[in-house]
This record gives C-alpha cells, structure tokens and sequence, in this order.
C-alpha cells in the first residue's frame, strides 16, 4: 500500500464498501457511492440549514445559499429566458451537485466523484435526455429545426445539418469529458507533485530544502484547483442552460 | 492490491452472471488479477452499473428535496424580501405624492391669495380714484358756480354802474355848467344834453 500512496491513480479508485448485486450487476456501494451521498448531504445540509431562519436580512450562510440560487437564476434566464425557468429546480440542483462534489474532492484523502468519467457522462445523459425529450414533446418535429438553421442556402444545407447533427451528438461527450477531464487532471498534478515532496523529503536535509517548491507548487495548486472547482461547476451549468434554450426555442 | 483483485472476482459474475473466475475474461476483461494497475479507474466498465445507479438514487433524491423543500422556501425568502423592498419603495413613492400634493395646494393657495391681494388692491384703488374724481367734479362744479355767481354779481354791478354813470355824467354837466356859464340850466336839458352824448 506505501507504493499506492504515491501512485497518483490511486486516487480514483473504486473500493467496494458493501458489496451488492442485482441482477447480475455489481451495484455495490462504493467510495464512489459513499462520496455521491456525503455531496448529497453536504450540499442538502448546507442550504437547508443556513435557509432554516428565513431571515429577512440575511446572514452570511444564508446569503451564500441565497448567491447560490440567484446566481444559477440568472444563469438560466439570461439563456433560456422566463420560460427556462421551470428547469431552474433541474440546473440549480446539477450546479449545486457539481460543485460540492468538486470541492469535497479537494479534500485530502477524499474521492472526487466527478473525476469518473461514467459519472459526468451520466450527469450530460441526463441534461441532453431532457433537451430531447422536452424539445421533441413540446414542440413535435418542429424539433428538428433546431438542425436547420435560418438563410443558408439550399445547396449547403444538407453539409450544415450534418454538422449540426454533430455538434449536437458531441455535447455530451464534450460536456462530461470537460468536466471529467478537469477533475482528474488537477487531482493527478496535485497529486504528483505532493508526491515530489513525499520523495524528496525522504533524501535528507537536501531534499527537504529542495521539496520547498513542490510543497509551493501543490499550494497553488490547490487554490487553482478551488478556483476549477467552481468554473467547472460554472460552465457545466451554463452550457446545460444553453442546451435547454435549445429545447425551448429550437428554431435559433 | 486486495481491492483491485476482489473487484475482478465481482466484475466476472457481474458481466456474465456466471462464475467463469479463472481469466479476465468479462468484457471489462482487462487482466486485472495480473496487474494491480491494469485498468484506469474511471474508465473500467466494471464500475459504472454501481456508479450509475448511486448517482441516480443521489441525484434524484438531491433534486426532490431541493426542488420540494429548499428551493420554495429561498424562493419564498427573496420573494418576500423583494416584496418588502417594493412595499416599502410604494410607500416611499405614496409619500413623496402625498409631500408633492401638499405643496403643490401650498402653492395654489399662495397664488389665489396673490390673485385675491391684487384683487383688493385694484378695487381699492379703483374706489380711490373714482372718489377723487367724485370730489374733483363736486368741487369743480362748486367752482363753476361760484365763478357764475361772481360773473353775475359782476354783471350787475356793471349795470348798477352803468346806470349810475348817466346821474354822475348829469351833475358833473350841471356843475361844469355852473362853473363855466353861471346860469342855471334846467334839469330836463342836461338830462337829454347827456344822453344824445351818450348815446
């Protein structure tokens, strides 16, 4: 396990805390599980806690709730307009999920649930799934225009609807690959280079002066990986905001 | 080392439901038992039924509660604040008009005392003048009449005088006769000597 501990994967992990099988699917719970929950009731307990006095002037927990959703409020009616505003409960509750599950996971020793790939693409499943199904029920085939965009010329048109048939198929893969991808990189780097210090400590008192700056370079670090945290978490919302606007006025 | 190799005993009935057990074989199948590092953690496929089916029940249980306890009640918080700030920003506004109208009577006010002071002062001037010209004419008229008075006592003196001026005229001609002939002349002669003067 001492060579794991350096290991900058090792991280990732899935350790199997109660294993469980249905169906023949492995659904055990996992650290995985355990952090999906903990974000659950991190978050939960946060803005249901610092809300519980309702106060008219609020203090300072309940104005970070209360920043929270008048941030993600504007988010989605700047995109989608007042219409949008029936998924505000949707996009407020994915940033909020994001968000947490980031910055849990910038705690040592902790999993980062949104460094798995299976877990955004899930999350961009779930955001695309609804534009489609929304999209096609409220609006029929009229949908569809959503490829056909205004004043092209007929002769470009099938190449344009061709490729905004792809750039729609790419969006969840871009929208769970972006954030995935943020996630492990920076826990990797951090990793990496907290493991440089790690090493170089163990060479004697050269190499503790000499593991000053990867200790200097995991704190910064760190603090770009808070500032991560949040964009990832930030753009993740809007670009599912944008992606809404889409299913609520196909036509651009 | 233990987590990864109990992992692949699970991910072989998982994929088949069947207990091959001896090579990675399941369509994970990526040799796991032979290399503890064999397989990138976020991208085994062994992992992603659980990991799926966790964030389902977390996501969905974390969207009901926000969506059915705190999104109503941050909502309702600034809903009411917004409503406080509105109330109060009415009130403000009924208050302005209120402080708005009281002026603006203030003002009216002023100016029918203005209008109703030139008012006064007109009439006032009016009825001074229109006294004035009164008295002016009443003396003035008392003046016409004194001059005609005068103009007639003038008359009459003139004409008592000149009635008078025919005796005079006689008894200097009598005198004057007296004194230059000696011989009295009678009065009848003198008389009509002093008329066909006279005349």
């Amino acid at each position: 396990m001492a060579a794991d501990k350096v290991d900058p994967i090792h991280q990732f992990h899935i350790v199997k805390l109660i294993p469980i099988n249905i169906g023949g699917y492995d659904v055990s719970f996992t650290n995985s599980a355990l952090f999906m929950v903990a974000t659950v009731l991190v978050a939960s307990a946060f803005l249901y806690l610092s809300t519980s006095s309702r106060s008219l002037i609020p203090g300072r927990l309940q104005s970070v709730s209360e920043m929270g959703y008048e941030f993600v409020a504007n988010m989605l009616r700047d995109a989608a307009g007042n219409q949008g505003m029936k998924f505000f409960p949707f996009v407020f509750s994915l940033f909020m999920f994001v968000l947490v599950a980031n910055l849990l996971g910038l705690f040592p020793y902790f999993f980062t649930v949104t460094s798995h790939i299976i877990v955004t693409f899930g999350l961009a499943a779930l955001v695309i799934g609804t534009v489609v199904v929304y999209g096609f029920t409220k609006h029929g085939l009229g949908f569809l225009k959503l490829f056909v965009p205004h004043g092209v010329p007929v002769f470009l048109l099938p190449l344009v609807v061709l490729i905004e048939v792809i750039s729609f198929v790419s969006r969840p893969v871009s929208l769970s690959v972006r954030l995935f991808a943020n996630m492990l990189a920076g826990h990797i780097t951090l990793k990496v280079f907290s493991g440089f210090v790690v090493s170089l400590s163990a060479l004697g008192a050269v190499g503790i002066a000499g593991s000053v700056l990867p200790l200097a370079m995991a704190v910064a670090l760190t603090a770009l990986e808070l500032l991560v945290a949040f964009l990832q978490a930030y753009v993740f919302a809007v670009l599912t905001c944008m992606y809404l606007n889409d299913a609520l006025h196909p036509g651009h | 080392m233990f987590v990864t190799s109990a992992f692949a005993q699970e991910s072989a009935p998982a994929a088949e439901g069947a207990h091959t057990g001896t090579e990675g074989e399941t369509h994970s199948g990526t040799g796991v038992p032979a290399e503890a590092h064999g397989t990138f953690p976020p991208f085994d496929p062994a992992t992603f039924p659980s990991q799926l089916l966790w964030l389902a029940i977390t996501f969905g249980l974390f969207y009901l509660f926000l969506k059915k306890v705190v999104m109503p009640r941050l909502g309702g918080i600034i809903e009411v604040r917004s409503d406080r700030i509105t109330q109060d920003l009415d009130q403000a506004a009924k208050l302005k008009g209120e402080a708005d109208a009281a002026v603006a009577a203030y003002e009216q006010e002023l100016a029918e005392a203005k209008t109703k002071a030139n008012a006064i002062g007109q009439q006032a001037n009016d009825a001074a003048k229109a006294e004035a010209e009164a008295a002016r004419k009443k003396i003035e008229a008392a003046l016409d009449k004194k001059l005609g008075e005068a103009e007639a006592s003038i008359a009459s003196i003139k004409a008592n005088a000149m009635k008078e001026v025919g005796t005079i005229a006689e008894d200097t001609a009598s005198a004057i006769v007296d004194a230059l002939v000696g011989g009295k002349a009678s009065k009848a002669e003198i008389a009509a000597a002093v008329k066909s003067v006279a005349r």
